[in-house]
C-alpha cells in the first residue's frame, strides 16, 4: 500500500523539481513588474525583430524540410540501391552531432576563409552572418524530423496500389499525388510542425553562423541569451514565455493530430 | 506481362524518374551533411595527427573533455534510474495528476536550452528562489559543476522515459502478476521480471541521453560561467577557442565530440538490430 503512493510521489518530485519549478520561475519573473512591463519587453523593436526573424526562418525551414524530407523518405522506402544504408545513417547524423559543432562546420565550409566561401564572395553572394546561414544551420539540425515521421507511414502503404497505378500507365507524378500523398500528408504536416517547434529554440548552431547583428540576424533564443547576460531578467523571461508557449502548443497540436488522424487510418487498414 | 512498346516505354520513363529522385535525394544529403563533415575533418587534421592531439588536449582541453564525459555519465545514470521509475509509474500506476505528470515529460524538448539555463539561474542563482537555501548549505551550485549537472540532466530527461515507456506498454502484464501472485516482492518482481523485459529500451534510452549530453551547449553556457580548467565543457572549450582565434583547437575538440557521439550512434544501431531480432523472436 505504501509503495503505491510512494513511487508516484517520487516521480512527481523529480519532474516537479527539475522541470516544473524552473519553468514556473520563468513565468513568474516575466510578470514580476506587472503585465505592462511584460508587454513593453516584447514590444521593444529588438525583441520584435528577433521574434520575426525566428518565426520566418523556422517557417521556411519547415516548408523546405517537408519537401526534402518526403523525398528522402520515399527514396529510403522504395529504392534498394547500393548505399541506401549509408543514406539512412547519414540522415540521423544531425541528431548525433552537437549543434555548436554544426555551426562551426558551416563556418568552415562557407566562411570567407574557405574556398567555397571565397568563390561565393567573388560573385557577390554572402552566406555567413546572414539569414541564409541561419536557414542552412536549421536545415541541418532538423533534417531527420520529417524523414522519421514519414518513413514508417510510407513503409505501411501497399506497394500494390502504387504498382497498379504505374502499370496502368500513370505518370509517377500522378501516382504520387493521387495514391501516396493523401496517405502520408498527416505525417508530413506533423513532421513540419515539429521541425518548426525545434527551429524556434535552436541556439548552438545559430549563434556562431548568424553574426547576431541586432534587428537583422539576431534570433529570439540569442536575444534571450543577450538579455540574461546583461541582467535584463524581465526581457529574457518575457521572450522565453512566448517561445515556450508557442513550441508547447505546437507539440500539443501534433500530439492530438497524431492521435486523431494517424491512429484510425493505420488501424483501419 | 507482354514486352510490348508502351509497357517498355513506361518502364524506361519510370526508371528515369526514379534515378532523378534518388540522385537529388543523395545530392541534398551530400551537400547538407557530408560537405560540412568533410570540411571539419579536413580542418582538424590539416596539420597532421600530432597537432590534432596537442591542440585537443592542451590549454584546458583535457579537463574540458573529462568534465563533459563525467557530466554525460552522471546524466545517464540519474536519468536511467529516474527515467525508468517515471516510465513505470506513468504506464503501470493510476493516480491523480498522472496526465499533468505525463505532459511534463516532454517539456524539456519543447524549451530552448538557453531558456532552460536561464530558468535554472532563476531558481538556483544568488537571488533565485532557492538562493537562501543554497547559501545556507554552503555549496557552490551556480557557476560550478552542480548547476551544470542539473542543466545536463534537465535537457535529456525525456529520452529514457520515452523509450522505456514504449517497451513497458508492450510488455506482458501477466508475467509480472504471476511473479507477484507467487509471492515475489515488488522489488524482486521488478529485478527478475520487469527489468529483463525493458532492458534494451533502457539501454537505447541511456545511449540517447549520453549522446545528447555530450553535445549540450546552451543550457550549460548560461549556468557555468565557462572558467577554463574548472567549469568548461567540451562545447564551451570550442566556443572559447573560436573567440580566441585558436581555430585548430576548436576544430579538434569538435571532431572529438562528434566522434564520441557517432560511436554512440553506431552502438544504437547495434541495439536497434538486437531489439528487432528479440521482438521478432518473441512473436
Amino acid at each position: 500500500m505504501t509503495r503505491r503512493s510512494l513511487l508516484p510521489l517520487l516521480a512527481a518530485t523529480f519532474l516537479g523539481g527539475f522541470v516544473a519549478l524552473p519553468v514556473v520561475a520563468v513565468l513568474v519573473t516575466a510578470f514580476s513588474d506587472g503585465p505592462a512591463a511584460f508587454m513593453a519587453a516584447l514590444a521593444a523593436p529588438a525583441a520584435r525583430n528577433a521574434f520575426r526573424l525566428t518565426v520566418a526562418t523556422g517557417a521556411l525551414v519547415a516548408v523546405v524540410n517537408a519537401v526534402a524530407g518526403t523525398l528522402l523518405a520515399w527514396v529510403l522506402a522504395r529504392s534498394r540501391c547500393f548505399g541506401r544504408g549509408l543514406l539512412d545513417a547519414l540522415i540521423d547524423l544531425p541528431f548525433a552531432i552537437p549543434t555548436l559543432v554544426t555551426g562551426l562546420m558551416l563556418v568552415i565550409l562557407v566562411g570567407p576563409q574557405s574556398d567555397a566561401g571565397a568563390w561565393l564572395e567573388a560573385r557577390g553572394v554572402r552566406v555567413l552572418f546572414t539569414w541564409v546561414a541561419i536557414v542552412i544551420a536549421l536545415l541541418f539540425v532538423t533534417l531527420p524530423i520529417v524523414v522519421r515521421a514519414v518513413l514508417p507511414v510510407l513503409e505501411e502503404i501497399d506497394l500494390d496500389q502504387e504498382d497498379a497505378a504505374a502499370t496502368l500507365g500513370a505518370w509517377p507524378a500522378f501516382t504520387f499525388r493521387r495514391v501516396i500523398l493523401p496517405a502520408i500528408l498527416p505525417a508530413v504536416l506533423q513532421g513540419a510542425l515539429l521541425t518548426f517547434a525545434r527551429a524556434l529554440g535552436e541556439f548552438g548552431a545559430v549563434v556562431i553562423v548568424a553574426g547576431n547583428i541586432p534587428h537583422r540576424t539576431l534570433t529570439a533564443p540569442v536575444h534571450v541569451f543577450g538579455a540574461v547576460e546583461s541582467g535584463d531578467l524581465v526581457g529574457a523571461s518575457a521572450m522565453s514565455v512566448v517561445l515556450i508557449a508557442l513550441s508547447m502548443s505546437l507539440m500539443l497540436i501534433t500530439d492530438r493530430y497524431r492521435r486523431a488522424w494517424l491512429a484510425p487510418r493505420t488501424e483501419g487498414r | 506481362m507482354s514486352a510490348g512498346g508502351p509497357a517498355r516505354a513506361h518502364r524506361l520513363r519510370d526508371r528515369a524518374a526514379r534515378t532523378f529522385l534518388v540522385g537529388s535525394a543523395c545530392g541534398w544529403v551530400g551537400l547538407l551533411v557530408l560537405a560540412p563533415l568533410a570540411a571539419i575533418l579536413y580542418g582538424a587534421f590539416r596539420e597532421g595527427p600530432a597537432r590534432f592531439f596537442s591542440s585537443l588536449l592542451g590549454d584546458g582541453g583535457r579537463h574540458a573533455l573529462l568534465l563533459t564525459i563525467a557530466l554525460a555519465a552522471l546524466a545517464a545514470v540519474v536519468n536511467g534510474v529516474f527515467g525508468t521509475l517515471i516510465a513505470w509509474v506513468l504506464v503501470r500506476e493510476r493516480f491523480r495528476g498522472r496526465a499533468l505528470l505525463n505532459s511534463l515529460v516532454d517539456l524539456p524538448f519543447a524549451i530552448s536550452p538557453v531558456i532552460i539555463g536561464f530558468a535554472l539561474l532563476l531558481v538556483l542563482g544568488p537571488h533565485g528562489w532557492l538562493g537562501p537555501l543554497v547559501e545556507a548549505s554552503g555549496t557552490k551550485i551556480v557557476f560550478a559543476w552542480p548547476a551544470m549537472a542539473i542543466a545536463t540532466i534537465f535537457v535529456s530527461i525525456p529520452f529514457v522515459i520515452r523509450e522505456v515507456a514504449l517497451v513497458l506498454e508492450q510488455a506482458d502484464l501477466d508475467q509480472e502478476q504471476a511473479a507477484y501472485t507467487l509471492g515475489a516482492g515488488a522489488f524482486t518482481t521488478f529485478i527478475k521480471v520487469t527489468l529483463p523485459n525493458i532492458r534494451w529500451g533502457l539501454v537505447y534510452g541511456v545511449l540517447l541521453t549520453t549522446a545528447r549530453s555530450l553535445g549540450e551547449f546552451g543550457a550549460v553556457l548560461v549556468v557555468s560561467g565557462g572558467i577554463a580548467n574548472a567549469t568548461e565543457t567540451g562545447t564551451l572549450f570550442v566556443f572559447r577557442s573560436l573567440d580566441d582565434r585558436r581555430d585548430l583547437a576548436a576544430y579538434s575538440m569538435s571532431v572529438a565530440l562528434a566522434g564520441l557521439s557517432l560511436a554512440l550512434l553506431l552502438a544504437m544501431e547495434f541495439v536497434k538490430r538486437r531489439v528487432r531480432r528479440n521482438s521478432g523472436a518473441a512473436r
